[in-house]
């Protein structure tokens, strides 16, 4: 899949990589160290940012709308233990 | 001025074992029912008391009703997707809403993604569509609605196919509810108030026949004040 900035593909691969063999590896089996990936993070966020930027798209708008999570995140999470439950 | 947001709920059972399918949500792009997402990036990412937090930005394609094309360009539309996941409590959660746009309408959805007693995962997929578009608010939501509903089966199916592709088996694995089913983030079509959209939600039956009028009503007044629609969208443009 390729990354909003077109000079970011190749970065946004390498720290895919990275992610995906992290995440099934160590995290799924209890490590939450996630030093592993990121030097390669930091580069792609690099990246990123500047892309997005450059598209004028509204980290503002990102931002405060984070606020609302936790109103979602209570919602999810309870009814996601009666599924379980069920 | 936000009057009432619709809501819909679906469900799928992936016949997978939960830690596949967080594995594969990662890898979920491309797959061949995901044409319209066009990038997909990590903006944030940290993991906080033992779990994981993840920012994702999407860009999906719009596509413009012919009436539009004049008023507008044919932008992407960007989303937002915020999750949380639990590794030892087995659960996913994703948020995910459009960016811009929001006065015609704003999509709220969220997946849960947890782990049945048979050691298969089960998807719970809520959206929130409202609108602030005056006056006939209630059919942009109905053009939402129906666009969920289709689109849905359109998600969980090219999910699946990435499923079946990083851990193959025999069998199809998704099972649907008894509404049309759900899984992963699916497709943000809801800002394409186009007539397809109107012919569909006409189209389906058991639908009630004030719906069907409202959404006609409301086609045809989108129509006749493409204009005033362009200034809202201009606004955040």
């Amino acid at each position: 899949m390729n990354s909003i900035g077109e000079d970011c593909n190749e970065l946004k691969k390498q720290y895919d990589a990275c992610f995906n063999g992290w995440f099934s590896e160590r995290f799924l089996k209890g490590h939450t160290d996630e030093s592993a990936c990121a030097p390669i993070f930091r580069v792609y966020q690099d990246c990123v940012k500047r892309a997005m930027r450059e598209q004028n798209i509204e980290l503002r708008e990102i931002d405060t709308e984070y606020t609302t999570n936790s109103e979602y995140e209570n919602t999810g999470s309870s009814s996601g233990k009666k599924q379980s439950k069920s | 001025m936000v009057l009432t947001a619709s809501t819909c709920r679906t469900e799928a059972v992936f016949d997978y074992s939960w830690k596949n399918v967080v594995a594969a949500y990662w890898n979920r792009y491309p797959n061949p029912s995901s044409s319209h997402v066009l990038t997909e990036d990590t903006i944030k990412r940290e993991v906080r008391d033992g779990k994981l937090y993840s920012r994702r930005l999407l860009s999906k394609t719009n596509p413009v009703p012919k009436w539009g094309s004049r008023f507008y360009n044919n932008v992407p539309v960007k989303i937002v997707e915020d999750s949380v996941l639990d590794p030892v409590a087995k659960t996913f959660t994703t948020f995910t809403r459009n960016l811009g746009m929001k006065k015609i309408m704003k999509v709220d959805e969220i997946v849960t993604y947890t782990e049945q007693n048979d050691g298969r995962t089960l998807a719970v997929r809520r959206a929130y569509i409202s609108s602030q578009v005056f006056g006939f608010s209630r059919a942009i939501r109905a053009f939402g609605i129906e666009r969920f509903k289709s689109n849905s089966n359109k998600a969980s199916n090219g999910f699946d196919y990435v499923l079946r592709r990083m851990f193959p088996k025999s069998q199809s694995s998704v099972l649907h509810s008894a509404s049309p089913a759900a899984g992963a983030t699916g497709t943000f079509a809801a800002q394409q108030i186009d007539l397809s959209a109107a012919t569909a939600a006409v189209a389906v039956p058991n639908h009630n026949s004030r719906i069907k009028s409202v959404t006609r009503i409301g086609y045809d007044y989108i129509k006749c004040h493409a204009n005033k629609i362009a200034q809202l969208f201009s606004v955040r443009n």
